[in-house]
This record gives structure tokens, sequence and C-alpha cells, in this order.
């Protein structure tokens, strides 16, 4: 999937019913999402959504095209995978009685997290990092006994050291 | 000034030019259908939801102008889906407003409520739901906005049944403030260098022009394109009338029922002009087999539709009445620099295969009638400019095929969504439109059956269209591919003539009504159908159900193996 994956970053109203729009627009086009984050920006008038989608299964060009024309798109900025930094956020409650407890304290350190919550026989930890370093986290903890995990899917932003290569912006309804 | 907000609805229905409304009152509704007693909108009474839409349709189809409709909550608001979707896929500018349960209740189950903008978000360009009555004009102008410009579609407004109790303070925007939405109004000059360079090196060229024609208002702009070059022009089902049918440069319609001679000239082709042309499957058959050695150029208003099927050339967005003059400039000027391929042996191919397959059908003296041979004499026996209704099967292949358009918005028909029923409404809404113009509704009886209480409405309002059913007493284009592709197997297809009795019936509608089931009263009953004014008239012609539609390209199949069906010297 990391090979394949296109992250849309959509500027868009902040309606009701503008992520309906959007997912809907994916389900009766068949494309496929990998996953969604959707905020308010600095300006409390739009919102952004990144939307990862699978390149496989949907031709991207189309994607960015059929989206432009929803009324309530501003803007879409196509992130090529190696182009972008994206992170996201994943918080996992672990069986770990008073003896392992400082066991997953240091293994999730090494990940710079943190531990959240504590219970008498569990923990919940919360860790943020790439898609691929939060798989290598979620595999880690499982040994321990996972309870509950959740990920947010990915926030994504361009890269800015690859110098100052623009990114490419597809303005609404233009070619 | 203080209006209530179905004052306000009413108020800039009037502002955007809104001359009739099609529609059916109802409990979410009542509000706005009090101010309408006031207005100086016309009010069309239908009989059934889906009839307001077919006719806010058939009104833009004919006029350009977009059509409105006004109808209540929950079943009324899911009666009119069917009629957005028709819209939605064939780029008709439409505006429908539904009633809501007060918005105090939205989201409990409450009477007559349903997710209307949830339910027609896919089958609209945009939908809004009113939550201030403050809101009413913009979003008017908006939703009238988004309907016409760029590509055309079907819009609807939602408003709760306290928005339109509630008051406002009256405005009227200067204009839209929309953002997300900006068609396109730049044209690539370099592009259209591009495409004319094309044109100028190409041995068999052919425009293969689309609805996007008739929307752009271009069929002018496209005679002289096609008269400068000499270039043939085929005219898609969604754009039959775009360029005349009679004149020498005309190929028809192709497709999976065009004639042999467009067919075979798009597949032949080494470049397809394709203006406001989509490649829809009905027109492309097996993609991968389409058009094989021809180089593309495609201009559409809708970025989306470039690339979607087949990636072109030469890929032009923009109004295709603007793309085309400025084609025709760029034309000018590369036809003074050097010397244009010579069409003549192309064009000698093409007269082969006209003169070889041309559409063609018997009808014997004292045989059955034939369905072709109905609508060759309704043709030569009404005025050039009729309009031309039909509804979907059989018999819309063949008014697409026998009858000759020569102007345009004189063909209203469901291309891509292929709805059943379009027809009495469709043509009813033309005939509003264009009171001074004959409409022709050509049916089918299993499309008749669907929508035929409609016929109320056009007695009730005077509205005197003419229908001519195609009675063959089968789904005649489903018992075609039973019979062709399912061993003979019928399966649920047959009707029965006179179940119901067509005339009886329309006599009942209010309607003058005539039976024709021999060759020689065709004329004469067309003839007496032509001369009442006053009221519908209905024909019941009794046709073989035996005939079929050719040519054909079966479903999923290379335009290379279309079966030409019978010719009149047996040619293959």
């Amino acid at each position: 999937m990391e090979q394949h994956h296109h992250i849309l970053s959509v500027l868009v109203e902040n309606k009701a019913g503008v992520l309906s729009r959007v997912a809907g627009l994916f389900t009766r086009r068949g494309y496929n999402i990998f996953s969604l984050a959707v905020s308010p920006t600095e300006d409390d008038r739009y919102s952004r959504m990144t939307v990862v989608v699978d390149g496989d299964s949907s031709p991207i060009e189309q994607v960015t095209k059929q989206l432009n024309k929803l009324i309530p798109v501003i803007e879409i900025r196509e992130l090529a995978a190696a182009d972008a930094v994206e992170r996201e956020l994943l918080i996992a409650t672990v069986k770990a009685g008073p003896e392992e407890r400082s066991h997953l304290i240091d293994l999730v350190s090494i990940f710079d997290g943190q531990v959240i919550d504590v219970g008498v026989a569990s923990v919940t930890v919360m860790v943020a990092g790439t898609p691929d370093g939060l798989d290598a986290v979620a595999d880690l903890l499982a040994p321990y006994g996972i309870s509950e995990l959740q990920r947010t899917g990915r926030v994504a932003l361009p890269r800015l050291i690859r110098g100052s290569r623009p990114l490419k912006a597809v303005k609404s309804s233009e070619q | 000034m203080k209006l209530t907000g179905a004052q306000a609805l009413i108020k800039s229905l009037e502002l955007e030019g809104t001359e009739v409304v099609f529609g059916l009152p109802g409990g979410a509704i009542l509000p706005v259908y009090d101010p309408l007693i006031d207005s100086s909108i016309r009010h069309i009474l239908v009989r059934h939801e889906q009839g307001a839409g077919h006719m806010a349709e058939g009104y833009a189809h004919a006029t350009g102008r977009p059509g409105v409709a006004i109808v209540t909550s929950g079943p009324a608001a899911t009666n009119i889906v069917t009629p957005l979707c028709d819209a939605y896929m064939d780029s008709i500018p439409l505006v429908v407003i539904t009633g809501q349960v007060p918005y105090s209740v939205i989201g409990t189950d409450a009477f007559q409520e349903c997710d209307t903008v949830g339910i027609t978000m896919p089958v609209t360009k945009h939908n809004w739901l009113i939550t201030d009555p403050a809101d009413i004009p913009e979003i008017v102008r908006e939703a009238f906005h988004v309907a016409t410009t760029g590509r055309p579609g079907p819009v609807l407004i939602d408003i709760p049944k306290d928005i339109a109790i509630d008051s406002m303070d009256w405005y009227w925007p200067d204009a839209v403030d929309l953002p997300g939405y900006k068609p396109t109004n730049k044209i690539s000059t370099k592009l259209i260098k591009d495409a004319a360079r094309l044109m100028g090196t190409a041995k068999k060229p052919v425009i293969y022009a689309g609805g996007g024609i008739l929307k752009a208002r271009a069929a002018e702009a496209l005679r002289e394109l096609a008269e400068m070059t000499g270039i043939p022009v085929v005219t898609t089902l969604m754009a039959r009338g775009a360029f005349p049918d009679r004149h020498d440069l005309c190929l028809g319609m192709p497709g999976m029922h065009g004639n042999y001679t467009a067919i075979t000239a798009l597949q032949e082709a080494d470049l397809l002009i394709a203006l406001g042309s989509r490649f829809d499957d009905r027109v492309t058959g097996k993609v991968d087999a389409f058009a094989p050695n021809a180089k593309i150029i495609h201009v559409d208003i809708d970025p989306a539709e470039i690339g979607k099927v087949r990636r072109p050339d030469v890929p032009i967005v923009g109004d295709c009445r603007r793309v085309i003059e400025e084609l025709v400039k760029a034309v000018r000027s590369d036809l003074e620099k050097r010397h244009w391929p010579d069409l003549i042996p192309w064009w000698s191919e093409i007269r082969t295969w006209q003169r070889d397959f041309p559409l063609y059908y018997e009808q014997e003296e004292d045989g059955p009638l034939k369905p072709q041979f109905v609508i060759e004499k309704l043709r030569d026996l009404s005025p050039d400019d009729t309009i031309v209704a039909s509804g979907v099967g059989q018999h819309q292949m063949w008014a697409s095929q026998h009858w000759k358009f020569d102007y345009p918005y004189t063909w209203v028909n469901s291309g891509g969504l292929g709805t059943m029923g379009f027809s009495v409404p469709a043509a009813i809404g033309a005939k509003v439109g264009r009171p001074d113009r004959t409409v022709w509704s050509i049916d089918g009886d299993g499309c008749f059956q669907m929508t035929a209480q409609e016929l109320v409405t056009a007695s009730a309002e005077q509205i005197p269209i003419k229908v001519a059913i195609l009675n063959n007493a089968y789904l005649g284009m489903v018992r075609q591919w039973q019979e062709m592709f399912y061993e003979e197997r019928y399966s649920e297809v047959y009707l029965s003539p006179d179940l119901p009795d067509y005339v009886k019936w329309a006599e009942a509608m209010g309607c003058v009504a005539f039976r024709v089931d021999a060759p020689e009263d065709v004329a004469p009953t067309i003839e007496k159908a032509n001369a009442i004014t006053d009221r519908p008239v209905v024909i019941d012609f009794r046709t073989d159900y035996r005939e079929k539609v050719f040519p054909m390209v079966p479903a999923g199949a290379s335009n290379s193996d279309v079966l030409p069906g019978p010719t009149p010297n047996g040619a293959k």
C-alpha cells in the first residue's frame, strides 16, 4: 500500500454535509479510501480533508477531477508519498500489571510515546508517528495483549527539505 | 421589506425569469403554494411528481432555459428522484424545490420526512437545505447559476416548512459567491492550433458531435466548421438536430443502433473531433476496439470527461461554441498556409457504405404495420420544425433513425438514464415551452403505461400535444434481446395490445383518440390528428411485434462487428 497510495489534501467549505458529499463521491465512483482525516483550518470558513486513496483502484486524475466538481471543494493538492511528511496518532490499551508496566513505559518512550492512563491491570499509551512506525509499535505491543487500539488516519503536509519545488495544486475546475 | 420565506422564494424565482413551474402541493410545501396565487408564474398541476420532473426537463430541452418543479416532502421528493437522475445524466438544467418537515423536527422521523438532500446528492450537480429564511434569495441565485453554467445539470433546494413561514428582510444579491465553483472560461490558444494542425493532416476525419453542441448553442458554429473543412459529421442520440440530417456532410447517428455508415466511419477514422460528446458505451461499443486508428481531439466543458474513457491527443476544456469559433479561425488561417489532404477518397468510401447499407425495412401493402413506416409518415406529414419527444426502447431508436432532424432542439429524449415513461410528460413540458410548435410524443406501449396519467394534466391545462403509441404489445427492446441473445426464451415481456384499451383510456383523459391497424389508414389519421389543435390527441398504432431494431452492435462487442440487418439488395 505504501507504494501505491496518493495523498489528497482537500480544502473544503466548512459547511454541513460536505464530508458526506466527498465520501459519497468515492463510494459511487468505486474509489477506495485508505484513511480520511478532517479538521478545521486556521480560517474557520474552511476545513481540510486529508484523504489517502489507493492509486491502484482509483485513477488519481479522475478522482481529483471529480472531486473538483463538488461545489464546496475549494482546492485540491495532490501529494505524492515521497514529497510529503505524514503522521498519525495511535492510542492503545494494553494489558500490563505492575511488573510489566516499566517495560512498557520503556518501549513506548523509544517511540517518543506516553502513558496517558493507568488502570489496575492495563495502561493506555499514545504514540504519534509515521504510518510505518505505528505499524511497528502495534506489532511490539501485541505480545502484551492489546485490548483496544485506535489510529486517527494520517495528516500530511508537503515536505520542505526537497527544495522549493512547488506543490501540484489542482485549482477548481481547471484542466 | 419583510417577506415570509415562501414569499421570498416565489419572488426569487420570478427574478430569475421563471415563467412556469410544474408541481403538486402537499403538507410541507403548503406555505409556498400560497404566494404562488399572486405570482406571475404559471403553475401546471401534475398528476404525479415524476411527471413534474420530466415536464421540467422537456421544457429545458426545448427552450434551453432551466425547468423548474415544486413538490412536497417525503414521497413527493422520492418520486422526483428519477427525473433528477435523468437530468443529471443528460446535463439538463433543472431547479427542483422540495418541501421539508419543519427544521425543528428534522431527524425525528416526522410525517412525510425523508432525507431529500442526502438521497439526491448523487443525482444533482448541487443541493441545498435552507436553514434560515434570510438565505433564500442567495441560494436561489446560486441554484440557477449552478444549474445553467459550466456543464448544465439539475439542482435541488429543500425548504423546511417553518423556514417558509418565518419572515426575513428582503434583498436581492448582486452576484453569486461560490469560491469552489469556477467553470472554465479560458481556452488554450496553443491547443486550438494543435487541433487545427491535426485536422489539416487527417485523411479520414470525422466530427463526433454530442449533446454539448446543443447545450452550448453551437449548432451554427458546428455547421461552419464542417462546411469549411468538408469533414463528415455524426450526431449522437443526444445531438440529433445539432447538425441537419438532410445536410450532405451528415452521416446521422452512430452507436449501438446507429446507421452502418456512421458506425463504420467512426471505426475507420484516423481522426475523431469529439465536440461535447463523452465516449458513452452506447457509442463506443467495446472501448478497446473503438476507432483503433484514430487520433482524438476532445472538446468538453467538463474537465472530468477529458480522458475519462479515451485519452485524447488534443484535450480542450471549454464551452463548445467558443471553442468551435476559435477552431474555425485557426482552421481558416491554417488552410491559407498549406494544402490539406484531399478527402475525396474518404468520401467515396463513405458513399459506398451509404449506398450498400441504408436504413431499411419493408412495408407490405397488406402486411402488418411497420413502426418505421408510421414514423416516416409522421415525419412527412408534420411541420419540419416539429418537436419529437420519445420514451425509451425500440420506438426511441426507430424515431431517432427515421425522423429527419434538421433543426436543433427538436429531439427530446432520455439518453443516459434510459427512463421509460419520459415521453408524455417531456412532450408536455416541451409544448409549454414552445406553444408555437407541433409536438409529437412517439411512445411505446410499455412506456406509455408508466406516465400516461399526465395526459389528464395536458387536457386540464390545455396543452395540445399529440401521442403516437407504437403498440406492439411487448416490451419490445427486451423482447429483441431475448430473441437474439436468450434463444427466444421470452420472459415477462408480453403486454397485450388491448389491455388497456388505449383509445378508451385516452378518451377518458380528455383526449381525442384513434386506432390504426392498416398501412393505408396511417396517413389520413395523422392528418386528422395534426388538424386538432385544442386538445391532446392519441393514436394507437398496432405495429408488428416481430420487427427488430437494426443495425445493432451487440452489447460488449466491437463496433466492427455491427449486425447491419436487412438490406435492400442483400449486401453484407
